[in-house]
């Protein structure tokens, strides 16, 4: 399988140059000439990076497939630009052995769309009290590299510190949905001016922080590999960044909708945007903006999040938390930190691809666009524009937070392994 | 005015138009034998409560009745939602089956606001009678109306709120209410029953009821929601009277024209001693007179006014 990408700009540097792809490789870059009977990616004006991986997907599959499974969750990664993914465990029944582990990676390879590599829970049923079998599950054929309880944070400290400790035989990480759940009881919004004027029991800041200070100090003592979900406070950055000061090995995401979103629009009562860890004030974003620029933050993962629209179309408190996040990234992404300057096109790469694939362990993706590395890519139109309309997505459920609002930034293709997967907004 | 939703952002003009109105309907019906007025009949008013209530769902269903509506009582522990209907279906089906108004009590914050937007296409109106730790806009109105009463205009007045703020949703309408009809309102409550961003609010806080009730001109003392506390908001029901209750003592310290309210139910004893609450001070029994006219009022413009406010 032969494929020229004809004229794209690699990170968007340069003169354009043709990319030559064979058998999944990069084989030749400069100006090639289209061998006989290749397929041709006319790329005159994009951007090429290495296809995106995201940390934190919900696929739904087993359990929800009314609002995605892992054929429509694999299609809206590879038209988000997305070669990988990984989909958290907490499914029904929950990721927390090797069996259902092995299914959704399974799924996923006979899909074909994304690599889907699931992510282990850390504790029997999520319910915090005895810890999985990340060994079976990482030795199995899913190969799990991650492990978390995502949307339950493992609060006991004893058990955190031996999940940690466990993971270093296993190469693993171990990402915390960080939340003290006893500050956060009935908690349904940013605790803040806006949840008090509207009567929403508050979501502090302070319960995240003190669970990244606190999982920072027991990855420290365990020599252990600490992954920070869903980054959403200034606090938590500055926490993030004494941690990293002193050597701890933690590595943190942010979403899209963090980044881009606040609390001010709690206003219209949509539960649309409620979501886990919630919106919070225009200086959080701020400042979890400038920390993805400086590294702080390592990297974007979607958190995305499909719900049934009788769970989306409801009073607030009914809702489930969660929103799409897997073909608004990169436009979110262009919105908050390209066109305002905090990165660059390589910046994008790092954070979109390159960061998230070492972080999950993923030797073949976030790779250079060099000769002899693996052909997982996609391609961006830097300059055109697209109004988000939520039933057009190519995911089941259609909670978006950005319903008709317009973003830069195009997704034009995505290859996997030389295998073009999504072009001009259709699933090849 | 379509809907009444909450106070915040609900103008001077709008809610003086209604406490004036319901002044009239007090008047007109004073001494009457029989308290009706035909003015909405035809017109179909539902309530929806989701949460226990006597004093509310009975002063709408008076004040329907007294207008001469078809008022319907429907209870969520005796309706489809018991078998799980959601929100959205029950105010589609009262929508269908011809509802002009619904009147909405729920524990989500936002819930009324919601059941508006899904009610738009029907041309329903809804009133929110209390929508979790939000708003309890009516409420507000008729503690206005028991002020005004009581103490004349509303401006430059300056008026206590004591107790559990952060749980409280009469708390909030007032602030919103009196601060548009010109008073001064004052907070005074533990730093743990104060909501996080009070200072943003258009009040003053205190944590100091002995200093206050000297300069205030009236003194509205909320329940403390014990229903809706967890982890510990202040030590003990003891200490929370010592330090907050509206005792005999306390009351000596207030100006002799000095009103005492109470959304109800009391907690006697604890929020607001048994001897203040009976005494020519307090107006509770007044706010829950005022409260049919105010609703009263409330629904003439809703239903009976097309275009009497904005």
């Amino acid at each position: 399988m032969t494929l020229v990408i004809k004229g794209a700009r690699p990170y968007g540097e340069g003169e354009p140059v043709d990319v030559l792809v064979e058998d999944g490789v990069i084989t030749s870059i400069g100006s090639v000439k289209v061998p006989e009977g290749a397929e041709v990616l006319d790329a005159a004006g994009q951007v090429l990076l290495p296809g995106f991986v995201d940390l934190h997907t919900h696929l739904r599959e087993p359990g929800r497939e009314d609002t995605e499974t892992i054929d429509s969750g694999s299609a809206a990664a590879a038209l988000g630009g997305y070669t990988a993914v990984f989909a958290m465990a907490n499914t029904d029944p929950v990721a927390d052995n090797a069996l259902v582990t092995d299914h959704v990676w399974r799924r996923g390879q006979e899909v074909g769309l994304v690599d889907v590599h699931p992510v282990g829970a850390v504790t029997v049923g999520l319910n915090g009290a005895k810890l999985a079998e990340l060994g079976t599950m990482a030795k199995g054929t899913a190969g799990v590299r991650v492990f978390s309880d995502d949307g339950v944070c493992v609060a006991d400290p004893l058990l955190m510190r031996r999940a940690l400790e466990y993971s270093t035989a296993l190469d693993a990480v171990i990402a915390q949905h960080a939340e003290e759940p006893r500050l956060t009881v009935g908690a349904q919004a940013h605790e803040g001016e806006q949840a008090s004027r509207l009567g929403y029991p508050g979501w502090p800041a302070s319960a995240e922080e003190s669970i990244v200070a606190r999982d920072c100090l027991l990855a420290l003592h365990a020599n252990a590999r600490l992954h920070v979900c869903h980054v959403s406070t200034a606090g938590t950055v500055d926490v993030l960044r004494w941690a990293k000061d002193r050597g701890t090995k933690v590595s943190a995401e942010v979403t899209p909708h963090h980044l881009l979103l606040t609390d001010d629009r709690l206003d219209t009562y949509d539960p649309v945007n409620k979501v886990n860890p919630p919106l919070r004030t225009g200086r959080d974003a701020e400042k979890l903006r400038a920390a993805l620029a400086e590294g702080v933050v390592d990297c974007v993962a979607t958190d995305h999040a499909p719900h049934a629209p009788q769970d989306k179309d409801t009073e607030w408190n009914a809702a489930r938390p969660g929103m799409l996040g897997l073909q608004t990234a990169l436009s979110v992404v262009v919105e908050t930190m390209v066109k305002t300057g905090l990165l660059d096109w390589r910046g994008v790469a790092r954070v979109l691809s390159e960061r998230p694939a070492e972080i999950g362990n993923l030797p073949d993706h976030g790779r250079r666009i060099a000769v002899g590395e693996p052909a997982n890519l996609a391609l961006v139109d830097p300059d055109a524009e697209w109004t988000v309309r939520g039933a057009e997505l190519a995911s089941i459920a259609a909670n978006t937070p950005y319903e008709g609002m317009r973003l830069p930034g195009v997704v034009t293709a995505t290859v996997l392994r030389g295998r073009i997967t999504a072009r001009e907004g259709k699933i090849r | 005015m379509k809907h009444l939703l909450a106070t915040d952002g609900l103008d001077a003009e709008t809610a003086t138009a209604v406490l004036d109105t319901a002044d009239e309907l007090k008047h007109t019906l004073l001494g009457r034998e029989v308290k009706k007025l035909p003015t909405l009949r035809g017109r179909t008013v539902i309530t929806l409560f989701y949460e226990n209530s006597t004093r509310t769902r009975v002063s709408f269903e008076i004040a329907g009745k007294w207008m001469s509506a078809d008022v319907v009582n429907v209870s969520a522990s005796s309706s489809s939602v018991n078998k799980g209907e959601s929100l959205r279906d029950t105010a589609l089906t009262l929508a269908a089956a011809g509802a002009d108004c619904v009147i909405v009590r729920h524990p989500a914050s936002g819930a009324a606001h919601r059941l508006s937007g899904w009610l738009a296409e029907a041309g329903t109106s809804v009133v929110n009678a209390g929508d979790g730790t939000h708003e309890h806009p009516t409420q507000a109105l008729l503690d206005a109306a028991t002020l005004r009463e009581r103490l004349g205009s509303l401006k430059d007045r300056r008026i206590a709120i004591v107790g559990d703020v952060v749980h409280s949703r009469v708390a909030r309408s007032n602030i919103h209410l009196l601060h548009t009809l010109g008073a001064e309102v004052v907070l005074v409550a533990p730093p743990t029953l104060l909501p996080v961003g009070v200072e943003k609010l258009p009040v003053t806080v205190s944590h100091d009821l002995d200093a206050e009730l000297p300069a205030v001109d009236a003194v509205m003392m909320l329940r403390v929601q014990a229903e809706r506390m967890y982890g510990g908001f202040f030590p003990s029901a003891r200490e929370y009277s010592i330090s907050y209750g509206l005792s005999e003592r306390r009351q000596a310290l207030l100006p002799d024209h000095a009103v005492v309210l109470h959304p109800g139910p009391m907690l006697r004893g604890m929020e607001i001693a048994h001897a203040v609450a009976d005494s020519p001070a307090s107006a509770v029994t007044e706010q829950v007179r005022n409260g049919v006219h105010v609703r009263m009022a409330v629904l003439y413009h809703l239903l009976a006014s097309e275009g009497a406010a904005a």
